[in-house]
């Protein structure tokens, strides 16, 4: 195995001469699976922008807001769309990040059985909804992968003061969709964006019993990554795409989506909100 | 590269320090293939003697349909597991999906067409007067079967093997029925998918490691059984 190592590293060293550059008509968004599984990107954003650019090809890539991150501190995105606020600060500290802009904001949803048996909707904060279900000891499905949603939970569970952990807390590492049914199967409690949530609705088990509270708050940010972490980010237009975002049509859009198919819509336009996090 | 490089050396480190989570891991994928690997040959075996030893009608599409059943898509398994046993379905009541108790139902319809298809191909290849010879002797018919099992004791092994291989490298039926649930139904194959998927290479590689350790054994004590059976003929 370490043969097969050298041999791979020694071709690999021997390739790396060339400096990469920029494709001007590539831009790389690296996207929460959330975010992305709303189809807010492909219904609305991504036509808006490439109606305005038409030169352009958008790659979406979906992972967790963790991995995103990850991807555009070795300069592999151009621009990041996220939602997790401390990672981020930390991600601007270090300097990966030229611009960092919410753009759009809604709230997360606790969801679990119909019967409540840790009686969430008699809570009054997410925070002492999640004391609720951890001294009930009811099971409740973590996406547990470094997402915006996990990282969301675990903020939650430190206002708690709770520490999950034991045969209740189920930690699936992947994505909402898979965790939801997951929590559906098992009848348990789960921390979902409202999007996911209502796209699945009809094939789960499971009824919404949050309230819209300041502490369940996601905003989503676009970060324009820095071109010094490789010269090959195409920081031109990952402005002009977060610019058709925080435009007042671009707002206008985000704010109207989802209404159509769920009555209700998914994302309320930054302009809307109170500001902050 | 130097990633990669890291990668392994981290592995190493976690594998020689015996990690509490990798053994955990090991240790589930082992008792879910293997309790399915061992119903699947206690219920295998004599079937693939019945189709063997005994002509009835549609026999020819009972083969061809063990022999599709060979080549079944695990994660096609997967999902016909976890329609029946989801809550709504068939089999709701049962509370089974995203246990391990599911994957090992799962690992056990993956195994079984294995199990079936190769014995009776190694029973069919004893020479036919062989079995005239044993009922001349006055054998009764378990006894008959019990001595042909004998006979391809070597070629049973390599069924063995072989239906082992297949399913404790699976990974389409494990997360489909198991859920890949940290701590409670992950096994080394979805571990695998989901130490990746959050950047912890170390982990996926360690685990890697053992996955192909496994693999490697059972091929090496296949072969070394073959060889052996090789050099006695």
């Amino acid at each position: 195995m370490a043969l097969v190592a050298i041999a791979v590293g020694a071709g690999g060293c021997g390739a790396g001469g060339s400096e990469p550059s920029v494709q001007r008509d590539q831009l790389v968004v690296a996207t929460t699976t959330s975010l992305n599984d709303s189809g807010l990107l492909e219904d609305v954003v991504l036509p808006a922008y490439e109606r305005q650019h038409p030169g352009v090809t958008v790659k979406v890539i979906a992972v967790g807001s963790g991995e995103a991150i990850a991807m555009g501190a070795k300069g592999e995105a151009d621009l990041l769309l996220v939602h997790s606020p401390d990672d981020e600060a930390r991600f601007m500290a270090d300097g990966h990040g030229t611009l960092r802009l919410p753009f759009a904001f809604n709230h997360f949803v606790i969801v679990g059985p119909e019967t409540d048996p840790a009686g969430v909707r008699d809570t009054a904060t997410a925070a002492a909804a999640f004391d609720a279900i951890a001294a009930a000891e009811q099971p409740f499905v973590s996406r547990g992968d470094e997402s915006g949603t996990h990282k969301k939970e675990l903020g939650l569970w430190e206002t708690a003061g709770a520490t999950p952990g034991g045969d209740w807390y189920m930690s699936t590492g992947q994505g909402m969709g898979e965790t939801l049914r997951i929590a559906s199967e098992k009848q348990g409690y789960t921390l979902t964006d409202l999007g996911t949530f209502l796209a699945q609705r009809e094939s789960l088990d499971l009824a919404p019993l949050s309230a819209a509270t300041d502490d369940l708050k996601n905003v989503y940010d676009a970060i324009i990554v820095n071109q010094n972490e490789s010269l090959a980010v195409n920081a031109a237009a990952a402005e002009q795409f977060t610019q058709s975002l925080v435009s007042a049509e671009g707002q206008r859009a985000i704010g109207e989506y989802g209404e159509a198919e769920y009555g209700a819509t998914l994302f309320h336009p930054y302009a809307d909100s109170t500001g902050g996090y | 590269m130097q990633i990669i490089w890291d990668g392994f050396v981290e592995a190493w480190r976690l594998l020689l320090g015996g990690d509490a989570q990798i053994l955990q891991i090991t240790w589930r994928s082992l008792w879910v293939s293997g309790l399915a690997l061992l119903a699947a040959v206690v219920t295998g075996v004599p079937l693939g003697g019945l189709v063997a030893m005994r002509d009835f009608r549609g026999r020819r599409f009972t083969v061809a349909a063990i022999n599709t059943g060979m080549a079944a898509p695990p994660v096609v398994v997967g999902l016909l597991v976890a329609l029946f046993l989801t809550r709504n379905g068939p089999l709701g009541d049962l509370r089974l999906l995203y246990s391990n108790w599911a994957m090992v139902i799962a690992q056990f319809i993956i195994a079984l067409p294995i199990v079936v298809g190769l014995s009776l191909a190694a029973l069919q290849q004893l020479e036919p007067g062989l079995r005239q010879q044993i009922a001349a002797l006055g054998a009764g018919r378990m006894q008959a079967f019990l001595l042909q099992l004998r006979e391809i004791r070597v070629a049973l092994l390599a069924t063995v093997m072989a239906a082992f291989g297949a399913v404790i490298s699976e990974v389409g039926a494990v997360m489909m029925v198991g859920g890949n649930i940290r701590g409670q139904t992950q096994v080394l194959t979805g571990a695998i998918v989901q130490e990746t998927r959050i950047g912890r290479f170390a982990t996926a590689i360690a685990l890697a490691i053992v996955l192909m350790m496994l693999a490697f054994g059972a091929n090496l004590a296949l072969t070394l059984i073959q060889q052996q059976g090789r050099r006695r003929a």
